[in-house]
């Protein structure tokens, strides 16, 4: 018998999807029989109470959580998010339920051991609730109690050699593609530069530095498989400069069905023969590409590098040689004047140790954003606020047509007087010689 | 002003306001208008970790307030 009845979650487990509601029943019943004795140093029935709160919440609908809390582990000002139910008396187990979140391994690569580990401690110190992972990025561990946090730090950091993630006005850990490891696409190695960063960037990773949240994230080309440009404020997306790489033969592959399109991952569904010139030419965003006489043909001055045509042929189309990686800024969800996509600020800078050019880059925005941020304003919303050309003039970076939305339709920036040949001012009789009123 | 006499002026500020007991970071920098905002930080890191200020956070948010001064309730605009 469950510890509260919950007929509204119930219907949550409903519908198609695998629900949470059965995912935290299972692990209520489990700490219930307790197979295996753990020695619970939180109430073993946190996860029914939490279960009674969230129900009590959809009865009401207002959360019964209070905002927020004076709780962390010493030395750290965030990675620990304090959390306190409203109604203790009725839900004991979930009085505080603070979260943890843990630094994920870079492209989340994961042992076996390392998880188990993890949960091990996890089951006994909080309330095995975990989520994997949240949108940053991190291992968050849903629900402990204050006396356990520092118990829980010192087991992850010298049992597991794992640190805490960011949280509040912090650089918010650094989150990566699994980038060479696997991905033939990367266009630099996103682990070694997210690890860098993490490593050169502890103080503002652990501790609170700027006026509200701030993210990077590692992209190794423009597939963004870790959403960089829509969820950082700065995306690190691999590129390159010079010609996508053409195997003429495996072009042929593909036309003559010998190869199957996008690596065979549409195959649940018959989509007749394939056909380079619908499925590939004419998707081309910039329509850069032209098949004819049996050859595949890119002019690459037009690419955007969107990777439509590698996805769809990686047997036959490869990423350039000459790799580096572009810098956008700006990306951000919903909450102030809806979500933002990040926009272009570096188009090219070659990835090399140690990072130097780019962590010119970050520095110069961050005493920006520093300087001129508001209270709780993301770099998205204070560009959008001072204007692009402000960053442009803090970063100490020249505008060129790639900074510009639509260059061809709208080449719009405006000049200052010291920029322009000779100023504003203008000689009216010398002028009048040669236009008249 | 050096480092004991920005400390010190931080911590006058913040007993001075009432009613009100946790700042955001950058509030700190008003009270130290000759540092640059990554010096203030550092310094207010400094003082959390000495035991004067400390930190609250909502988990988006990082306020940091004297330490021990407030409830709890300050956040939820009860005091
Ligand atoms: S972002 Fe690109 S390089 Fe990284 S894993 Fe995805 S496809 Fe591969
Ligand atoms: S990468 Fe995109 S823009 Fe470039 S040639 Fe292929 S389809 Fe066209």
């Amino acid at each position: 018998m469950a510890k509260h009845e919950t007929p509204l979650l119930d219907e949550l487990e409903s519908g198609p999807w695998p629900s949470f509601v059965s995912d935290v029943k299972r692990e209520a019943q489990f700490r219930k029989e307790n197979p295996r004795n753990i020695n619970f140093q939180i109430p073993a029935d946190a996860p029914d109470d939490l279960l009674g709160v969230l129900e009590l919440s959809y009865k009401h609908g207002r959360t019964h959580w209070k905002h927020g809390g004076i709780v962390g582990v010493f030395g750290y000002g965030g990675g620990v998010i304090g959390r306190y139910c409203d109604q203790p008396e009725m839900f004991p187990g979930v009085a505080h339920f603070h979260t943890m979140r843990v630094n994920q391994p870079g492209g989340k690569f994961y042992t076996t051991e390392y998880l188990r580990q993890l949960c091990d401690i996890w089951q006994m110190r909080g309330s095995g609730l975990t989520n994997m992972h949240g949108s940053t990025g991190d291992i968050i561990l849903l629900g402990t109690q204050t006396d356990q946090l520092e118990e829980i730090f010192y087991e992850l950091s010298h049992n597991m050699n794992q640190d805490l993630g960011g949280s509040g006005s912090n650089l918010r850990t650094p989150s990566d593609c699994v980038g060479q490891a696997r991905c033939e696409y990367a266009c630099y190695d996103t682990q070694a530069l997210c690890f860098q960063l993490t490593q050169d960037y502890q103080d503002e990773l652990h501790r609170p530095a700027f006026p509200y949240k701030f993210k990077f994230k590692f992209d190794g080309c423009p597939n963004c498989c870790v959403a960089s440009i829509a969820r950082s404020d700065m995306s690190f997306i691999g590129t390159w400069r010079d010609d996508i790489r053409i195997d003429q033969k495996a072009v042929a592959g593909y036309v003559g069905g010998e190869f199957k399109p996008n690596a065979g991952a549409h195959s649940g569904r018959d989509w007749g023969k394939f056909n380079i010139v619908a499925e590939v030419v004419d998707r081309c965003p910039t329509k850069c590409m032209r098949f004819e006489g049996g050859k595949l043909e890119i002019n690459n001055k037009e690419c955007t590098r969107c990777m439509h045509c590698i996805n769809v042929m990686p047997r036959a189309l490869r990423i350039g040689e000459d790799r580096g990686l572009s810098i956008l800024v700006g990306a951000k969800a919903p909450i102030v004047d809806g979500a933002q996509m990040s926009s272009l600020l570096v188009p090219f800078l070659p990835v090399e140790e140690p990072y130097d050019e780019l962590k010119a880059v970050i520095e110069a925005v961050w005493d920006w954003w520093m300087e001129e941020g508001k209270n709780r304003e993301r770099l998205g919303e204070l560009i959008k606020r001072q204007g692009f050309q402000k960053l442009l003039e803090a970063t100490n970076i020249a505008p060129s047509p790639v900074h510009v939305k639509e260059p061809r339709s709208n080449p719009y920036i405006f000049w200052k007087a010291e920029e322009v040949e000779g100023g504003f001012d203008r000689d009216i009789t010398e002028f009048r010689k040669h236009h008249l009123r | 002003m050096d480092e004991a006499a920005a400390k010190k002026v931080i911590v006058e500020t913040l007993q001075g306001k009432k009613g009100k007991s946790k700042f955001y970071l950058k509030d700190f920098y008003a009270m130290v208008p000759d540092g640059k905002p990554r010096e203030v930080k550092n310094l207010v890191n400094k003082m959390v970790e000495e035991g004067i200020l400390e930190y609250w956070s909502s988990g988006s948010t990082t306020l940091i307030g004297l330490k021990g001064v407030g409830k709890q309730a300050g956040a939820e605009h009860e005091d």
